[in-house]
Protein backbone atom coordinates (compact mmCIF):
# COMPACT_ATOMS: atom_id res chain seq x y z
CA UNK A 1 0.00 0.00 0.00
CA UNK A 2 1.11 3.58 -0.84
CA UNK A 3 0.39 6.23 1.65
CA UNK A 4 2.38 8.86 -0.27
CA UNK A 5 -0.66 11.00 -1.52
CA UNK A 6 -1.38 11.60 2.62
CA UNK A 7 2.25 12.39 3.40
CA UNK A 8 2.39 14.96 0.30
CA UNK A 9 -1.04 16.80 1.89
CA UNK A 10 -0.02 20.48 3.71
CA UNK A 11 1.13 19.57 7.55
CA UNK A 12 -1.81 21.88 8.43
CA UNK A 13 -4.59 19.27 7.02
CA UNK A 14 -2.39 15.99 7.83
CA UNK A 15 -2.45 17.40 11.89
CA UNK A 16 -5.94 18.49 11.57
CA UNK A 17 -7.43 15.03 10.53
CA UNK A 18 -4.81 13.32 12.85
CA UNK A 19 -6.20 15.64 15.56
CA UNK A 20 -10.11 14.45 14.76
CA UNK A 21 -9.51 10.87 14.55
CA UNK A 22 -7.43 11.11 18.00
CA UNK A 23 -10.67 12.87 19.40
CA UNK A 24 -12.99 10.26 17.71
CA UNK A 25 -11.66 7.67 19.24
CA UNK A 26 -10.62 9.16 22.63
CA UNK A 27 -14.45 10.95 22.65
CA UNK A 28 -16.78 7.79 21.94
CA UNK A 29 -14.31 5.71 24.56
CA UNK A 30 -14.77 8.20 27.04
CA UNK A 31 -18.41 8.06 26.72
CA UNK A 32 -18.39 4.41 26.75
CA UNK A 33 -16.70 4.10 30.08
CA UNK A 34 -19.92 5.90 31.41
CA UNK A 35 -21.68 2.96 30.48
CA UNK A 36 -18.97 0.47 31.45
CA UNK A 37 -19.07 2.64 35.11
CA UNK A 38 -22.65 1.25 35.52
CA UNK A 39 -22.06 -2.37 34.09
CA UNK A 40 -19.38 -2.90 36.42
CA UNK A 41 -20.71 -1.57 39.48
CA UNK A 42 -23.72 -3.57 38.57
CA UNK A 43 -22.16 -6.76 38.44
CA UNK A 44 -19.69 -5.71 41.39
CA UNK A 45 -22.98 -5.84 43.49
CA UNK A 46 -24.89 -8.22 41.76
CA UNK A 47 -26.90 -7.00 39.72
CA UNK A 48 -27.61 -7.16 35.43
CA UNK A 49 -27.34 -3.81 35.28
CA UNK A 50 -28.82 -1.85 32.41
CA UNK A 51 -29.93 -4.45 29.73
CA UNK A 52 -33.15 -3.67 28.50
CA UNK A 53 -33.34 -0.49 26.10
CA UNK A 54 -33.05 -1.45 22.09
CA UNK A 55 -34.68 0.35 19.39
CA UNK A 56 -37.76 -1.15 18.32
CA UNK A 57 -36.11 -1.34 14.41
CA UNK A 58 -33.14 -2.94 15.26
CA UNK A 59 -34.59 -5.77 17.63
CA UNK A 60 -35.20 -8.06 14.79
CA UNK A 61 -31.41 -8.30 14.07
CA UNK A 62 -30.03 -11.68 15.17
CA UNK A 63 -27.49 -11.78 18.09
CA UNK A 64 -28.21 -8.11 18.72
CA UNK A 65 -29.55 -8.96 22.28
CA UNK A 66 -25.88 -9.13 23.28
CA UNK A 67 -25.48 -5.41 22.57
CA UNK A 68 -28.84 -5.42 24.05
CA UNK A 69 -27.36 -7.00 27.22
CA UNK A 70 -24.34 -4.83 27.91
CA UNK A 71 -26.45 -1.80 27.66
CA UNK A 72 -25.24 0.07 24.04
CA UNK A 73 -28.29 0.89 23.09
CA UNK A 74 -28.86 2.91 26.81
CA UNK A 75 -25.79 4.37 26.29
CA UNK A 76 -27.13 6.09 23.29
CA UNK A 77 -30.07 6.98 24.55
CA UNK A 78 -28.41 8.91 27.27
CA UNK A 79 -26.22 9.98 24.87
CA UNK A 80 -29.31 11.86 23.20
CA UNK A 81 -31.38 12.61 26.13
CA UNK A 82 -28.21 14.71 27.07
CA UNK A 83 -28.00 16.84 23.80
CA UNK A 84 -32.08 17.08 23.65
CA UNK A 85 -33.32 17.99 26.95
CA UNK A 86 -33.39 21.09 28.19
CA UNK A 87 -30.84 23.17 29.15
CA UNK A 88 -31.44 25.52 31.98
CA UNK A 89 -29.38 28.24 33.51
CA UNK A 90 -30.20 29.42 37.18
CA UNK A 91 -31.04 32.62 37.88
CA UNK A 92 -27.81 34.11 39.97
CA UNK A 93 -25.21 32.55 38.51
CA UNK A 94 -22.41 34.30 36.25
CA UNK A 95 -23.46 33.22 33.09
CA UNK A 96 -20.36 33.76 31.53
CA UNK A 97 -18.19 31.76 33.47
CA UNK A 98 -20.83 29.57 34.14
CA UNK A 99 -21.10 28.60 30.26
CA UNK A 100 -17.24 28.76 30.16
CA UNK A 101 -16.76 26.11 32.87
CA UNK A 102 -17.90 22.87 30.75
CA UNK A 103 -15.58 24.28 27.79
CA UNK A 104 -12.63 25.22 29.94
CA UNK A 105 -12.77 21.35 31.05
CA UNK A 106 -12.96 19.95 28.27
CA UNK A 107 -10.27 21.77 26.45
CA UNK A 108 -7.43 20.37 28.79
CA UNK A 109 -9.19 17.12 29.21
CA UNK A 110 -8.73 16.51 24.95
CA UNK A 111 -5.67 18.98 24.85
CA UNK A 112 -3.22 17.16 26.93
CA UNK A 113 -3.81 13.92 24.39
CA UNK A 114 -1.56 15.32 21.87
CA UNK A 115 1.74 14.51 23.25
CA UNK A 116 0.89 11.34 24.45
CA UNK A 117 1.88 8.96 22.11
CA UNK A 118 -0.05 5.18 21.49
CA UNK A 119 2.20 3.04 19.27
CA UNK A 120 5.32 3.04 17.15
CA UNK A 121 6.15 1.51 13.39
CA UNK A 122 9.45 0.65 11.85
CA UNK A 123 9.71 3.41 8.85
CA UNK A 124 11.25 1.69 5.93
CA UNK A 125 15.11 3.07 7.36
CA UNK A 126 14.64 0.20 10.09
CA UNK A 127 13.79 3.32 12.41
CA UNK A 128 11.32 3.65 15.30
CA UNK A 129 8.86 6.36 14.42
CA UNK A 130 6.48 6.89 17.25
CA UNK A 131 2.45 7.63 16.46
CA UNK A 132 1.70 10.99 18.45
CA UNK A 133 0.27 14.03 17.17
CA UNK A 134 3.15 16.36 18.43
CA UNK A 135 6.60 14.26 19.76
CA UNK A 136 8.06 17.16 21.43
CA UNK A 137 11.13 17.10 24.41
CA UNK A 138 8.89 18.32 26.30
CA UNK A 139 6.33 15.82 26.71
CA UNK A 140 5.28 14.92 30.45
CA UNK A 141 6.05 18.83 31.39
CA UNK A 142 3.17 19.18 28.63
CA UNK A 143 0.64 16.99 29.86
CA UNK A 144 1.46 18.39 33.59
CA UNK A 145 1.05 21.81 32.47
CA UNK A 146 -2.20 21.27 30.59
CA UNK A 147 -4.01 18.82 32.55
CA UNK A 148 -3.49 21.06 35.86
CA UNK A 149 -5.87 23.76 33.97
CA UNK A 150 -8.29 21.22 34.81
CA UNK A 151 -8.76 22.56 38.10
CA UNK A 152 -9.78 25.72 36.45
CA UNK A 153 -13.12 24.44 35.21
CA UNK A 154 -13.87 23.12 38.62
CA UNK A 155 -13.23 26.43 40.40
CA UNK A 156 -15.23 28.21 38.22
CA UNK A 157 -18.14 26.08 37.74
CA UNK A 158 -18.13 26.18 41.76
CA UNK A 159 -17.63 29.72 41.89
CA UNK A 160 -20.38 30.65 39.02
CA UNK A 161 -23.17 28.94 40.34
CA UNK A 162 -23.36 31.32 43.22
CA UNK A 163 -24.65 28.01 45.17
CA UNK A 164 -22.93 27.01 48.35
CA UNK A 165 -22.96 23.44 47.93
CA UNK A 166 -21.00 24.16 44.46
CA UNK A 167 -18.91 26.65 45.99
CA UNK A 168 -17.45 23.83 48.69
CA UNK A 169 -17.01 21.37 46.09
CA UNK A 170 -15.02 23.74 44.01
CA UNK A 171 -12.54 24.93 46.85
CA UNK A 172 -12.72 21.37 47.95
CA UNK A 173 -11.29 19.89 44.38
CA UNK A 174 -9.04 22.67 44.19
CA UNK A 175 -7.10 22.38 47.75
CA UNK A 176 -7.18 18.37 46.61
CA UNK A 177 -5.84 18.76 42.90
CA UNK A 178 -3.15 21.51 44.24
CA UNK A 179 -1.91 19.02 47.04
CA UNK A 180 -1.58 16.03 44.84
CA UNK A 181 0.18 17.38 42.24
CA UNK A 182 3.15 17.81 44.29
CA UNK A 183 3.68 14.31 44.92
CA UNK A 184 2.65 13.48 41.45
CA UNK A 185 5.48 15.43 39.82
CA UNK A 186 7.70 14.37 42.14
CA UNK A 187 7.07 10.38 41.81
CA UNK A 188 7.87 10.71 38.19
CA UNK A 189 11.54 12.97 38.81
CA UNK A 190 13.54 9.15 39.63
CA UNK A 191 12.34 8.00 35.74
CA UNK A 192 13.77 11.10 33.97
CA UNK A 193 16.94 11.20 36.23
CA UNK A 194 17.49 7.47 34.91
CA UNK A 195 16.53 7.80 31.74
CA UNK A 196 18.63 10.94 31.30
CA UNK A 197 22.09 9.90 31.61
CA UNK A 198 24.61 12.42 32.69
CA UNK A 199 26.23 13.39 28.48
CA UNK A 200 23.24 12.17 27.15
CA UNK A 201 20.49 14.34 25.01
CA UNK A 202 18.16 15.88 28.11
CA UNK A 203 14.65 14.78 27.34
CA UNK A 204 11.11 14.90 29.04
CA UNK A 205 9.62 13.03 25.94
CA UNK A 206 6.91 9.89 26.79
CA UNK A 207 8.15 7.94 23.71
CA UNK A 208 11.63 8.31 25.05
CA UNK A 209 10.67 6.28 28.41
CA UNK A 210 8.94 3.81 26.33
CA UNK A 211 11.97 3.34 24.33
CA UNK A 212 14.32 2.76 27.55
CA UNK A 213 11.82 0.28 28.76
CA UNK A 214 12.57 -1.40 25.48
CA UNK A 215 16.22 -2.18 25.64
CA UNK A 216 17.87 -5.59 25.43
CA UNK A 217 18.95 -6.96 28.63
CA UNK A 218 17.32 -8.00 31.92
CA UNK A 219 17.49 -4.05 33.53
CA UNK A 220 16.96 -2.53 30.04
CA UNK A 221 13.89 -4.41 29.25
CA UNK A 222 12.25 -4.30 32.93
CA UNK A 223 9.20 -2.09 33.01
CA UNK A 224 9.97 1.12 35.62
CA UNK A 225 6.89 -0.82 37.89
CA UNK A 226 9.54 -3.04 38.67
CA UNK A 227 12.70 -0.79 39.26
CA UNK A 228 10.90 1.64 41.03
CA UNK A 229 7.46 0.11 42.28
CA UNK A 230 7.03 3.26 45.15
CA UNK A 231 7.11 5.82 42.20
CA UNK A 232 4.89 4.02 40.62
CA UNK A 233 2.66 3.58 43.77
CA UNK A 234 2.71 6.79 44.41
CA UNK A 235 1.63 8.32 40.91
CA UNK A 236 -0.70 5.76 40.93
CA UNK A 237 -2.44 7.33 44.37
CA UNK A 238 -2.08 10.81 42.86
CA UNK A 239 -3.71 9.88 39.78
CA UNK A 240 -6.53 8.37 41.54
CA UNK A 241 -6.68 12.19 43.34
CA UNK A 242 -5.92 14.03 39.92
CA UNK A 243 -9.25 12.41 38.19
CA UNK A 244 -11.61 12.92 41.58
CA UNK A 245 -11.51 9.09 41.65
CA UNK A 246 -12.71 7.15 44.75
CA UNK A 247 -11.59 7.21 47.50
CA UNK A 248 -10.83 10.93 46.27
CA UNK A 249 -14.17 11.88 45.05
CA UNK A 250 -13.80 15.78 47.20
CA UNK A 251 -15.39 17.91 44.10
CA UNK A 252 -18.52 15.41 43.98
CA UNK A 253 -19.03 14.11 47.35
CA UNK A 254 -22.21 12.89 46.67
CA UNK A 255 -23.20 11.94 50.38
CA UNK A 256 -22.56 15.64 51.81
CA UNK A 257 -22.31 18.21 48.87
CA UNK A 258 -25.15 17.20 46.43
CA UNK A 259 -23.30 17.00 43.33
CA UNK A 260 -20.17 19.31 44.49
CA UNK A 261 -19.28 21.89 41.33
CA UNK A 262 -21.84 20.37 39.07
CA UNK A 263 -24.83 20.73 41.27
CA UNK A 264 -26.62 23.75 39.05
CA UNK A 265 -25.32 22.03 35.72
CA UNK A 266 -27.94 20.08 33.90
CA UNK A 267 -28.04 18.59 30.02
CA UNK A 268 -25.31 18.85 27.99
CA UNK A 269 -23.34 20.95 30.08
CA UNK A 270 -23.40 18.81 33.06
CA UNK A 271 -22.23 15.57 30.12
CA UNK A 272 -19.20 17.84 29.44
CA UNK A 273 -18.13 17.91 33.24
CA UNK A 274 -18.81 13.79 32.80
CA UNK A 275 -16.57 13.13 29.76
CA UNK A 276 -13.95 15.14 30.54
CA UNK A 277 -13.68 13.12 33.94
CA UNK A 278 -13.65 10.07 31.71
CA UNK A 279 -11.08 11.83 29.19
CA UNK A 280 -8.72 13.06 32.06
CA UNK A 281 -9.04 8.93 32.90
CA UNK A 282 -7.96 7.79 29.64
CA UNK A 283 -5.05 10.56 29.56
CA UNK A 284 -3.72 9.91 32.94
CA UNK A 285 -4.06 5.87 32.62
CA UNK A 286 -2.50 6.48 29.09
CA UNK A 287 0.66 8.24 30.95
CA UNK A 288 0.91 5.75 33.79
CA UNK A 289 1.30 3.46 31.28
CA UNK A 290 3.79 4.95 29.18
CA UNK A 291 6.07 5.53 32.12
CA UNK A 292 5.66 2.71 34.47
CA UNK A 293 4.05 -0.28 32.08
CA UNK A 294 6.17 -0.32 29.22
CA UNK A 295 3.56 1.80 26.58
CA UNK A 296 2.71 -0.54 24.15
CA UNK A 297 5.29 -3.34 24.96
CA UNK A 298 3.26 -6.25 25.22
CA UNK A 299 5.48 -7.99 28.05
CA UNK A 300 8.19 -7.17 30.06
CA UNK A 301 11.06 -7.62 28.42
CA UNK A 302 8.87 -8.52 25.17
CA UNK A 303 9.43 -5.23 23.17
CA UNK A 304 6.94 -4.72 20.13
CA UNK A 305 10.05 -4.80 17.79
CA UNK A 306 10.61 -7.96 18.47
CA UNK A 307 7.37 -9.37 18.54
CA UNK A 308 6.52 -7.99 15.29
CA UNK A 309 9.99 -9.44 14.06
CA UNK A 310 9.10 -13.01 15.25
CA UNK A 311 5.24 -12.60 13.97
CA UNK A 312 6.94 -11.43 10.30
CA UNK A 313 8.44 -14.99 10.32
CA UNK A 314 5.08 -16.61 10.48
CA UNK A 315 2.53 -14.07 8.94
CA UNK A 316 4.20 -11.92 5.40
CA UNK A 317 1.95 -8.78 6.31
CA UNK A 318 2.97 -8.43 9.87
CA UNK A 319 6.05 -6.89 8.61
CA UNK A 320 3.93 -3.82 7.46
CA UNK A 321 4.20 -0.62 9.10
CA UNK A 322 0.37 -0.30 9.23
CA UNK A 323 0.06 -3.70 11.28
CA UNK A 324 2.82 -2.78 13.70
CA UNK A 325 1.08 0.70 14.27
CA UNK A 326 -1.97 -1.05 15.01
CA UNK A 327 -0.92 -3.83 16.72
CA UNK A 328 1.17 -1.47 19.03
CA UNK A 329 -1.93 1.08 19.38
CA UNK A 330 -4.23 -1.81 20.24
CA UNK A 331 -2.02 -3.16 22.98
CA UNK A 332 -1.83 0.23 24.39
CA UNK A 333 -5.49 0.72 24.16
CA UNK A 334 -6.08 -2.67 26.40
CA UNK A 335 -3.72 -1.53 28.93
CA UNK A 336 -5.42 1.55 28.80
CA UNK A 337 -8.97 0.02 29.24
CA UNK A 338 -7.10 -2.24 32.42
CA UNK A 339 -6.30 0.56 33.92
CA UNK A 340 -9.75 2.21 33.29
CA UNK A 341 -11.09 -1.19 34.73
CA UNK A 342 -8.65 -0.96 37.43
CA UNK A 343 -9.92 2.62 38.76
CA UNK A 344 -13.78 1.98 38.51
CA UNK A 345 -12.93 -1.80 40.43
CA UNK A 346 -11.57 0.50 43.09
CA UNK A 347 -14.31 2.92 42.96
CA UNK A 348 -16.75 0.15 43.36
CA UNK A 349 -14.99 -1.38 46.75
CA UNK A 350 -13.62 1.71 48.72
CA UNK A 351 -15.64 4.05 50.76
CA UNK A 352 -14.59 8.12 50.02
CA UNK A 353 -12.04 9.65 52.25
CA UNK A 354 -13.18 12.25 54.34
CA UNK A 355 -11.74 15.81 53.18
CA UNK A 356 -9.49 16.20 56.23
CA UNK A 357 -7.87 12.46 55.80
CA UNK A 358 -7.41 13.60 52.37
CA UNK A 359 -5.44 15.88 53.42
CA UNK A 360 -3.59 13.96 55.63
CA UNK A 361 -2.26 11.64 53.14
CA UNK A 362 -1.74 14.11 50.28
CA UNK A 363 0.67 16.37 53.00
CA UNK A 364 1.69 14.00 55.55
CA UNK A 365 1.81 10.92 53.88
CA UNK A 366 2.39 10.97 49.99
CA UNK A 367 4.49 14.19 50.22
CA UNK A 368 7.10 13.50 52.12
CA UNK A 369 7.25 9.65 51.05
CA UNK A 370 7.92 11.23 47.53
CA UNK A 371 10.40 12.92 48.62
CA UNK A 372 12.34 10.57 50.19
CA UNK A 373 12.17 8.43 46.91
CA UNK A 374 13.56 11.32 44.70
CA UNK A 375 16.05 11.27 47.41
CA UNK A 376 16.50 7.69 47.16
CA UNK A 377 16.91 7.35 43.80
CA UNK A 378 18.78 10.70 43.48
CA UNK A 379 21.69 9.04 45.50
CA UNK A 380 21.12 5.04 43.34
CA UNK A 381 21.56 6.82 40.48
CA UNK A 382 24.07 9.22 41.25
CA UNK A 383 26.50 5.76 42.59
CA UNK A 384 25.53 4.17 39.60
CA UNK A 385 27.02 6.34 37.23
CA UNK A 386 29.64 7.19 39.29
CA UNK B 1 -25.52 -3.53 83.86
CA UNK B 2 -21.81 -4.11 83.72
CA UNK B 3 -19.37 -1.72 81.47
CA UNK B 4 -16.93 -3.69 79.44
CA UNK B 5 -13.99 -1.43 78.67
CA UNK B 6 -12.72 -2.48 75.07
CA UNK B 7 -9.50 -1.76 74.69
CA UNK B 8 -8.85 -0.08 71.30
CA UNK B 9 -5.79 -1.65 70.05
CA UNK B 10 -3.01 0.83 67.90
CA UNK B 11 -3.21 0.38 64.10
CA UNK B 12 -0.60 -1.75 62.76
CA UNK B 13 1.71 0.70 60.32
CA UNK B 14 0.35 -2.30 57.81
CA UNK B 15 -3.07 -1.23 58.73
CA UNK B 16 -2.31 2.50 58.78
CA UNK B 17 -1.20 2.34 55.01
CA UNK B 18 -4.65 1.16 54.25
CA UNK B 19 -2.80 -1.24 51.70
CA UNK B 20 -4.47 -4.90 53.00
CA UNK B 21 -7.56 -3.95 53.40
CA UNK B 22 -8.07 -2.19 50.22
CA UNK B 23 -6.59 -5.24 48.21
CA UNK B 24 -9.08 -7.78 50.65
CA UNK B 25 -11.47 -5.40 49.36
CA UNK B 26 -10.74 -5.48 46.01
CA UNK B 27 -10.22 -9.40 46.34
CA UNK B 28 -14.49 -9.39 47.87
CA UNK B 29 -15.29 -7.63 44.65
CA UNK B 30 -13.68 -8.98 42.09
CA UNK B 31 -15.66 -12.70 43.31
CA UNK B 32 -18.90 -10.76 43.46
CA UNK B 33 -17.36 -9.63 40.01
CA UNK B 34 -17.49 -13.08 38.61
CA UNK B 35 -20.90 -14.21 40.70
CA UNK B 36 -24.16 -15.02 38.50
CA UNK B 37 -26.54 -11.88 39.30
CA UNK B 38 -28.55 -11.93 42.67
CA UNK B 39 -31.58 -10.01 40.82
CA UNK B 40 -34.53 -10.99 39.50
CA UNK B 41 -36.06 -9.76 36.06
CA UNK B 42 -39.15 -8.15 37.67
CA UNK B 43 -41.63 -8.33 35.23
CA UNK B 44 -40.96 -11.40 33.42
CA UNK B 45 -39.69 -12.79 36.71
CA UNK B 46 -41.91 -12.91 39.47
CA UNK B 47 -40.67 -13.37 43.16
CA UNK B 48 -42.25 -15.92 44.76
CA UNK B 49 -44.99 -15.10 47.56
CA UNK B 50 -45.36 -16.34 50.77
CA UNK B 51 -49.12 -18.34 50.86
CA UNK B 52 -49.82 -15.95 54.05
CA UNK B 53 -49.43 -13.05 52.44
CA UNK B 54 -51.85 -9.81 52.63
CA UNK B 55 -52.09 -8.38 48.97
CA UNK B 56 -55.69 -6.84 47.86
CA UNK B 57 -58.51 -8.38 48.50
CA UNK B 58 -60.65 -11.00 46.54
CA UNK B 59 -63.81 -13.02 46.75
CA UNK B 60 -63.53 -16.78 46.55
CA UNK B 61 -65.84 -19.21 45.70
CA UNK B 62 -66.46 -22.62 47.31
CA UNK B 63 -65.56 -26.47 46.20
CA UNK B 64 -68.62 -26.23 44.15
CA UNK B 65 -68.38 -22.98 42.38
CA UNK B 66 -70.94 -21.35 44.31
CA UNK B 67 -70.14 -17.59 45.69
CA UNK B 68 -69.43 -17.60 49.29
CA UNK B 69 -70.16 -14.07 49.64
CA UNK B 70 -74.10 -13.60 51.34
CA UNK B 71 -73.94 -9.97 50.77
CA UNK B 72 -74.33 -9.81 54.62
CA UNK B 73 -72.18 -6.05 53.90
CA UNK B 74 -70.14 -6.59 57.57
CA UNK B 75 -66.87 -6.03 55.06
CA UNK B 76 -68.54 -2.70 53.99
CA UNK B 77 -69.84 -1.50 57.30
CA UNK B 78 -65.69 -2.80 59.03
CA UNK B 79 -64.00 -1.03 56.19
CA UNK B 80 -62.26 1.91 57.66
CA UNK B 81 -61.70 3.56 54.79
CA UNK B 82 -64.82 3.20 53.24
CA UNK B 83 -63.13 1.19 50.03
CA UNK B 84 -66.32 -1.41 49.89
CA UNK B 85 -69.48 -0.87 48.28
CA UNK B 86 -71.92 -3.92 47.74
CA UNK B 87 -75.17 -4.09 45.97
CA UNK B 88 -76.86 -7.10 47.97
CA UNK B 89 -79.37 -8.97 45.94
CA UNK B 90 -81.89 -12.57 45.75
CA UNK B 91 -80.12 -15.26 43.91
CA UNK B 92 -82.75 -16.03 41.10
CA UNK B 93 -84.70 -19.33 41.48
CA UNK B 94 -83.93 -20.55 38.42
CA UNK B 95 -80.02 -20.60 38.78
CA UNK B 96 -78.28 -23.14 39.28
CA UNK B 97 -77.01 -21.85 42.54
CA UNK B 98 -79.95 -20.70 43.87
CA UNK B 99 -80.61 -21.52 47.24
CA UNK B 100 -81.99 -19.39 50.84
CA UNK B 101 -78.76 -17.11 50.50
CA UNK B 102 -78.18 -13.84 49.19
CA UNK B 103 -75.91 -12.68 47.04
CA UNK B 104 -74.16 -9.89 46.32
CA UNK B 105 -75.35 -7.94 42.72
CA UNK B 106 -72.40 -5.63 42.09
CA UNK B 107 -69.51 -5.86 44.87
CA UNK B 108 -67.21 -2.68 44.12
CA UNK B 109 -63.78 -2.85 46.04
CA UNK B 110 -61.88 0.86 45.22
CA UNK B 111 -58.49 0.03 45.25
CA UNK B 112 -57.38 3.74 45.44
CA UNK B 113 -58.96 3.89 49.00
CA UNK B 114 -58.29 0.15 50.30
CA UNK B 115 -55.54 0.38 52.62
CA UNK B 116 -55.20 -3.20 53.04
CA UNK B 117 -55.76 -3.61 56.47
CA UNK B 118 -57.49 -7.26 56.17
CA UNK B 119 -60.55 -6.25 58.45
CA UNK B 120 -62.86 -7.20 55.93
CA UNK B 121 -61.56 -10.98 56.00
CA UNK B 122 -61.11 -10.71 59.44
CA UNK B 123 -65.05 -9.79 59.58
CA UNK B 124 -66.63 -11.98 57.47
CA UNK B 125 -68.35 -14.72 58.60
CA UNK B 126 -68.58 -16.69 55.38
CA UNK B 127 -64.57 -16.70 54.39
CA UNK B 128 -65.56 -15.04 51.39
CA UNK B 129 -63.57 -12.21 51.03
CA UNK B 130 -59.48 -12.92 51.61
CA UNK B 131 -56.57 -10.86 51.08
CA UNK B 132 -54.01 -12.77 48.81
CA UNK B 133 -50.92 -12.83 47.19
CA UNK B 134 -51.25 -10.24 44.03
CA UNK B 135 -49.12 -7.36 45.22
CA UNK B 136 -49.32 -5.62 42.07
CA UNK B 137 -52.26 -3.64 41.00
CA UNK B 138 -51.91 -0.89 38.54
CA UNK B 139 -54.13 1.03 36.22
CA UNK B 140 -54.35 4.23 33.88
CA UNK B 141 -57.61 5.40 35.05
CA UNK B 142 -59.85 6.00 38.84
CA UNK B 143 -62.38 3.89 37.10
CA UNK B 144 -59.78 0.82 36.16
CA UNK B 145 -58.51 0.99 39.60
CA UNK B 146 -61.86 0.16 40.92
CA UNK B 147 -62.36 -4.01 41.09
CA UNK B 148 -65.76 -5.10 40.18
CA UNK B 149 -67.59 -8.38 41.10
CA UNK B 150 -66.61 -9.72 37.87
CA UNK B 151 -62.62 -9.37 38.73
CA UNK B 152 -62.69 -9.68 42.39
CA UNK B 153 -63.99 -13.68 41.20
CA UNK B 154 -61.17 -13.60 38.51
CA UNK B 155 -58.72 -12.66 41.38
CA UNK B 156 -59.81 -15.00 43.93
CA UNK B 157 -60.31 -18.41 42.55
CA UNK B 158 -61.68 -20.81 44.27
CA UNK B 159 -61.10 -21.74 48.44
CA UNK B 160 -60.34 -25.22 48.72
CA UNK B 161 -62.50 -25.78 52.19
CA UNK B 162 -64.24 -28.80 53.85
CA UNK B 163 -67.45 -26.97 54.74
CA UNK B 164 -69.37 -27.61 52.43
CA UNK B 165 -71.87 -25.59 53.95
CA UNK B 166 -73.86 -25.06 51.19
CA UNK B 167 -74.41 -28.56 49.85
CA UNK B 168 -75.53 -29.44 53.82
CA UNK B 169 -77.83 -26.49 53.78
CA UNK B 170 -79.66 -27.73 50.45
CA UNK B 171 -79.86 -31.16 51.18
CA UNK B 172 -81.11 -29.95 54.74
CA UNK B 173 -83.85 -27.68 53.11
CA UNK B 174 -84.52 -30.70 50.85
CA UNK B 175 -85.48 -32.66 53.97
CA UNK B 176 -87.84 -30.06 54.73
CA UNK B 177 -85.82 -29.04 57.64
CA UNK B 178 -84.52 -25.47 56.82
CA UNK B 179 -82.39 -24.53 59.65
Amino acid sequence: MDFSFYFDLPLWIRLTLQGLAVILVLFPIAAACSMAERKISAWIQGRPGPNRTIPPLLAWVPGIWILQKLGVFQLAADGGKFVFKEDPVPGGVNKFYFIAAPILAMIPALSTVTVVPFGAYLDSAGKLVPIVLANVDIGLLAVFAVSSLGVYAVILAGWASNSKYPFLGGVRASAQLISYELSMTLSVLPVFLWINAPGGQGTLSLFDVVQFQSQPGFWGGAWFVFTMPLSAFIFLVALFAETNRQPFDMPESESDLVGGFHTEYGAFKWSLFFVAEYCHMIVGSAVFILLFFGGWNPLPWVTLTDSVNALAGVLPFAAHPLFMGALGIAIFLGKILFSIFFFMWVRWTLPRFRYDQVMNIGWKKLLPLSIANLIAYTLGIALLHK
Amino acid sequence: MAVIQVERKPLSLAERTYIPQIIGGLKTTLKHFFQPTVTLQYPEQRPEISKNYRGVPTLVKDPNGREKCVSCQLCEFVCPPKAIRITPGEIPADSPHAHVEKAPQAFDIDMLRCIYCGLCQEVCPEEAIWLQNQFSMTGTSRAEMVNNKARLYELGGTLPDQHFKWDKKKAAEEHGNAH
